[in-house]
């Protein structure tokens, strides 16, 4: 029959890409998984060999990184990208909400400002990274502008300061994240409570009184390091978080403007006839229609912070120590210092990051596509 | 719309001019230093105009990055031509010939785009070295157009569905085969759908620099590295590595304001499900 033959040609024109994808995504992944268990690299003869000879080590190279004692580093990198992520979603969203609904508001010449708004991100973040590296020169650019005034220069050293705030103890870790996760059953609880469903309220009381159990009572059973190791947020960050946030807040406000224009009219003019004012209609119809932009937002923020790179290499070089992140990391472990499998133990630990936020999103997106 | 009462209306105006302001201000950094001589350029006098404007700086950025500028775009050109056109079939059968599986194969795909390159980058310069591709241009460009093809074919799928089904099954009826639909009818009414991918994907490789440092030697590097070169060093005249960053964004930025609203749609289509 014709139609099947047509349908064996769809399929068979889709295929290439299938195997391409296939290969370059998923058989890379398993490949480099499987490289991470190996002792590649921890032998400098047998490091740049082109058919190395590997020993299968299991998951060593990732408890050196968790628990080892030369891998400090990598575990100040996961609290910079903690932390890198926190402030520069904060000012995307702040920024690009405030810049959507300042736009919102009948604007005259509302191209340009848009376009102003939106130029960086077409940029590259290489030319980005180059063009704050000067701004932000411990002796020139914005700390020379206080003079312009007549006051003193700052001498903030915006890439370079040692400076630490915030600090905690890594083997803390566990308290937080019990205390962390109280908070949010507690509020579990209460929205239960709210709801006057029962089993919920049971089944959340008993987990709550249980992580806090476990939380004060010293958090049994977990010892991340045998001895304190401080990490905190680096202040060398706050520039790097600047210029990540004059790249990326347009295309918060670019979501958030095209959510704004996708709220029916008459939903306004409604809450208005009833007599909200101006503020009443934002707060109480607006934002909350907002909110699975702001999900979306987070989310593809997300992923992009965790993988920041580019614009850090420009910015503060690949290996100024107080602005590493793991994606840099895996890059100089690596290729600099051909150790393949440590760098692949990176890479997979940042896959896995990455997979956390971007595996549910697609699958939530494409079931409700299913469900439509 | 939200109406303002008159005496308010000019409040919007002075936070945007300011915001706008702000975000202009880098942009008034890189074209003043670019333009003075390096011999007048000290910290203390960073934010004041040129007094003489100098384009010696922007000769000499175009004589060291030229050759660098040229990898980028054969670079960007063939990659993004070649994605955009898979991409385009791929759309079309995901969104007008619907088989088993590929509910599960299309996510499977997807994901693929939002990956950390560095977890694919060792066994792909094994890979290239042994195909004997690593370090030139052809390489990067296959590189480019697998990374690409989730991006491309989620766009066009999408642009696809717009396509009415019955449009096909008329012409189904009427005889027309898998390509012949393809040609005359999808292929015909895809031009904005090319417009969105290509500016899209043409970004996205000019823009690139993990692959681009990873993957190319001296001869075959793209703009980025070059310029991330440039600007490297420690004690460096920065006329030079702005009036390079200039070189460097010009053609993407050309692109965001010749044909800001394909931009906007190709960045949104990023985000918004599919």
């Amino acid at each position: 029959m014709k139609g099947s033959r047509d349908r064996l040609t769809a399929v068979l024109m889709l295929t290439p890409s299938l195997i391409l994808v296939g290969i370059f995504v998923y058989g890379f992944i398993a490949r480099t998984f499987y490289t991470s268990l190996t002792n590649w690299g921890s032998d400098p003869a047998q490091a740049l060999a082109r058919n190395p000879v590997l020993r299968f080590v299991g998951f060593s190279n990732y408890r050196e990184l968790f628990t080892g004692f030369i891998d400090v580093r990598f575990r100040q990198d996961l609290v910079n990208t903690f932390f890198f992520t926190l402030f520069f979603l904060l000012g995307c969203l702040l920024i690009g909400l405030t810049l959507a609904i300042l736009l919102d508001q009948d604007i005259r010449g509302e191209g340009v400002f848009r376009t102003i708004f939106l130029f960086p991100m077409s940029l590259s973040f290489i030319v980005t990274g180059t063009v704050w590296r000067w701004l932000l020169q411990p002796r020139g650019g914005v700390n020379v502008l206080p003079t312009l005034v007549g006051a003193e220069p700052l001498e903030f050293r915006w890439l370079t300061s040692r400076n630490q705030v915030w600090q905690f103890n890594w083997q803390d870790l566990p308290v937080y994240t019990g205390a962390l996760v109280a908070v949010v059953l507690a509020w579990l609880l209460l929205s239960a409570w709210r709801q006057r469903r029962r089993g919920r309220v049971v089944a959340a009381l008993v987990s709550l009184l249980f992580i806090l159990g476990w939380t004060v009572g010293g958090t049994p059973g977990i010892e991340l390091l045998p001895y304190p190791e401080t990490h905190g947020f680096n202040l060398a960050f706050i520039g790097i978080i600047a210029a990540a946030v004059w790249q990326m807040s347009g295309y918060t406000m670019a979501l958030y403007l095209a959510g704004l224009r996708g709220i029916p009219v008459e939903l306004r003019e409604a809450a208005q006839v009833d007599g909200a004012s101006g503020l009443q209609v934002y707060r109480y119809v607006v934002l909350p229609l907002l909110q699975p932009i702001t999900l979306s937002a987070m989310i593809i923020l997300g992923h992009i912070s965790l993988k920041i790179f580019d614009l850090i290499f420009a910015m503060a070089g690949a290996d100024n120590a107080t602005t590493d992140v793991p994606a840099l990391l895996m890059y100089l472990t690596t290729f600099r210092g051909n150790q393949f499998a440590k760098g692949a133990a990176i890479a997979v630990v940042l896959l896995l990051m990455v997979a956390a936020v971007i595996v549910p999103y697609l699958w939530s997106s494409l079931k409700s596509e299913v469900r439509r | 719309m939200t109406r303002r009462r008159g005496r308010l209306a000019w409040l919007p105006y002075l936070f945007l001019t300011a915001a706008a302001l702000l975000f202009l201000v880098p942009v008034y950094l890189v074209v003043i230093t670019s333009f003075k001589d390096p011999a007048t350029i000290n910290l203390a006098t960073t934010w004041q105009v040129p007094e003489r404007w100098y384009w010696q700086s922007f000769r000499e950025a175009w004589q060291l990055l030229a050759p660098k500028l040229l990898n980028s775009a054969t670079l960007t050109v063939f990659a993004t031509v070649l994605s955009a056109m898979m991409g385009s079939m791929n759309g079309y059968v995901l969104s007008k010939w619907r088989f088993r599986g590929a509910n599960i194969l299309f996510p499977l795909m997807l994901f693929g785009m939002f990956i950390p390159y560095q977890s694919i980058l060792i066994p792909l310069f094994q890979f290239l070295r042994d195909l004997n591709l690593y370090g030139g241009i052809p390489g990067l460009i296959l590189v480019h157009v697998v990374y690409g093809l989730p991006i491309t074919t989620l766009i066009f799928r999408n642009y696809y569905a717009e396509i009415p089904d019955e449009m096909v099954e008329a012409s189904k009826i009427d005889g027309a085969s898998f390509f012949g639909i393809y040609r005359h009818l999808i292929f015909p009414l895809s031009l904005p759908g090319f417009v969105v991918v290509i500016i899209w994907q043409f970004t996205q490789i000019w823009n690139e620099f993990l692959f681009a440092v990873t993957l190319t030697k001296v001869e075959s590097q793209p703009i980025t590295v070059a310029l991330a070169q440039l600007a490297g060093g420690e004690a460096v005249k920065w006329n030079l590595p702005m009036a390079g960053a200039i070189l460097a964004a010009l053609p993407t930025l050309l692109v965001y304001i010749l044909l800001g609203r394909y931009f906007i749609r190709g960045l949104l289509a990023g985000s918004v499900k599919g």
